[in-house]
């Protein structure tokens, strides 16, 4: 029998450990972003860091994208899996684009991302989606999904790793959940406030936070992109 | 020739839920078989698909997949039609993923079905019945029975029984035949019944739901009974809470009886001096 090592006796092993083989294809790549709708505007904002564990791989990776006018996707999870999902709903924006000759609707959009992550129900995408843009009548307009697809409209969400962290803040400035005062409408500069204010007392309690903000404002005049910086320790 | 017949060829086995076709760029291939196909689903390339799912979704997983789980949610009928009552909290793990969750589901003017279990699972499979139901009615020219809406939903997701689905929902509404309630679940368990609660405080409301119940009722105290049942059941379970949503379901279709906010109700039946139990 020829030996596998020069010099080193041939020894005839066969295999008694057992060896375990699985397939794990999930990295949690950190990060938080969040999305308000005002009565005119949308807010979706994000940090940039994209970490591994206690390893920061980029400080500058922006989690969100402008997919129209009026639709901007903000997605945290594995990188991966957000890309390409990125990637599916511009693709099927272009065909409906030339198949209606129109661009999708902020609604539209909303559904189709639904459908789009149930279709990977039994190999989900590991992503935590939050689309923010205008409706049909101007008005802002927040989706929520869950990694396989169950999505519901409200007016404010945190997602990712500080979610539980900035969540219930939003829910008292925000929705002004178990507050004396009267609910009322929020201008565009409060909530920016608003926005700022989470991400940098986000930034200082969770390690997956920080280095860049990026918000982006949807009003009827388009999107606007705004940087911030946040701590970078 | 062969244009015309390519365009007309597509078969059910090549129909697919292909973004191309749902886009709508296919009209002339519209297929009424591919309609009623199941859709297609990526499944991963290993061994046992059903061990990754479940690997990857409990909690012990190093990245574990939340699918938001718990529920209180209950349907009854009585002399009035049907009520139906559901609480709106969303949980993953001990996270309260959403406090505002619509858990009945408007599959179409008379037909409900409520959300217990795996909300992305409820929400695709009723809006997959709805369009089911929608293309039934402009086939048959008449609305589609509550017990037909039910089978078809129960036999779609027997097709997948095993495969890790869940779902626990009751399906109601009024056709022909007067109102109707059907309990279906992922297992492909389908019960006609009079009274169902389904979910992690289901054994609470049907406490009150029991005690309170009479075939009998009139509709503001039916109602009543069902927003009570919830309130008691997210008062004791802690995967249940938000808010109440309530329905009446009667012979002109289903009709919205408001959210009740828990929080506010809690203090509001707190105020009412409580009488004799027996």
């Amino acid at each position: 029998m020829l030996s596998t090592y020069p010099g080193q006796p041939a020894v005839d092993h066969p295999v008694s450990a057992p060896i375990e083989h699985r397939f794990d294809p999930y990295v949690d790549n950190g990060g938080t972003l969040l999305s308000i709708a005002g009565d005119e505007f949308c807010v979706v904002a994000a940090d940039t860091r994209q970490s591994e564990g206690y390893l920061i791989n980029s400080r500058y990776v922006p989690k969100s994208v402008k997919l129209s006018d009026k639709t901007v996707i903000s997605m945290g999870g594995c990188y991966a899996d957000c890309l390409t999902l990125t990637k599916r709903i511009q693709q099927s924006m272009e065909w409906y684009h030339h198949a209606h000759g129109k661009t999708m609707s902020t609604a539209a959009v909303a559904q189709m991302l639904s459908i789009m992550l149930y279709q990977k129900r039994f190999f989900p995408f590991y992503s935590w989606c939050i689309l923010g843009g205008l409706d049909e009548e101007g008005k802002g307009a927040v989706y929520t999904y869950d990694p396989v697809g169950s999505y519901e409209r409200e007016s404010c969400r945190c997602a990712g790793s500080a979610s539980s962290l900035i969540q219930p803040f939003l829910d008292n400035q925000i929705s002004f959940k178990n507050q004396e005062t009267q609910r009322r409408n929020l201008s565009l500069e409060q909530v920016l406030r608003i926005t700022k204010d989470s991400f940098t007392s986000a930034t200082e309690r969770d390690i997956y936070t920080g280095d860049y903000l990026e918000i982006f404002v949807i009003t009827k005049n388009g999107v606007q992109v705004q940087k911030m910086d946040l701590k970078k320790d | 020739m062969d244009t015309l017949v390519s365009k007309y060829a597509h078969t059910a086995s090549s129909a697919s839920f292909d973004t191309a076709d749902n886009l709508g760029d296919n009209l002339a291939g519209w297929d009424a078989a591919s309609q009623f196909a199941l859709p297609t689903f990526d499944i991963p390339m290993v061994a046992n698909p059903m061990d990754f799912l479940r690997a990857h979704t409990d909690a012990s997983a190093e990245n574990h997949i939340r699918i938001q789980h718990g529920t209180t949610t209950l349907a009854f009928k009585f002399q009035g039609g049907i009520v139906v009552a559901v609480d709106s909290r969303a949980s993953g793990g001990s996270y309260i993923a959403s406090g505002t969750v619509k858990k009945v589901i408007e599959i179409n003017p008379y037909l409900l079905g409520t959300m217990a279990g795996g909300a992305a699972d409820c929400q695709y499979w009723e809006r997959e019945l709805g369009r089911r139901c929608r293309l039934y009615e402009l086939r048959n020219k008449e609305r589609i029975s509550v017990a037909a809406a039910s089978k078809v939903l129960s036999n779609m997701v027997y097709d997948y029984k095993g495969m890790g689905l869940s779902m626990g929902t009751m399906i109601t509404g009024w056709d022909k035949t007067g109102p109707h309630l059907f309990y279906v679940d992922a297992n492909g368990t389908r019960m006609k019944g009079e009274r169902f609660s389904v979910g992690s405080g289901s054994t609470y409301a049907y406490g009150v739901l029991d005690t309170g119940y009479d075939y009998n009722l009139s509709i503001p105290d039916a109602l009543e009974l069902g927003r009570r049942a919830i309130y008691h059941a997210t008062h004791r379970d802690a995967y249940s809470g938000g808010s109440i949503n309530l329905y009446h379901v009667k012979e002109s279709g289903w009709e919205y009886k408001g959210n009740h906010d828990v929080g506010e109700l809690h203090w509001e039946y707190q105020a009412i001096p409580k009488g004799p139990i027996v």
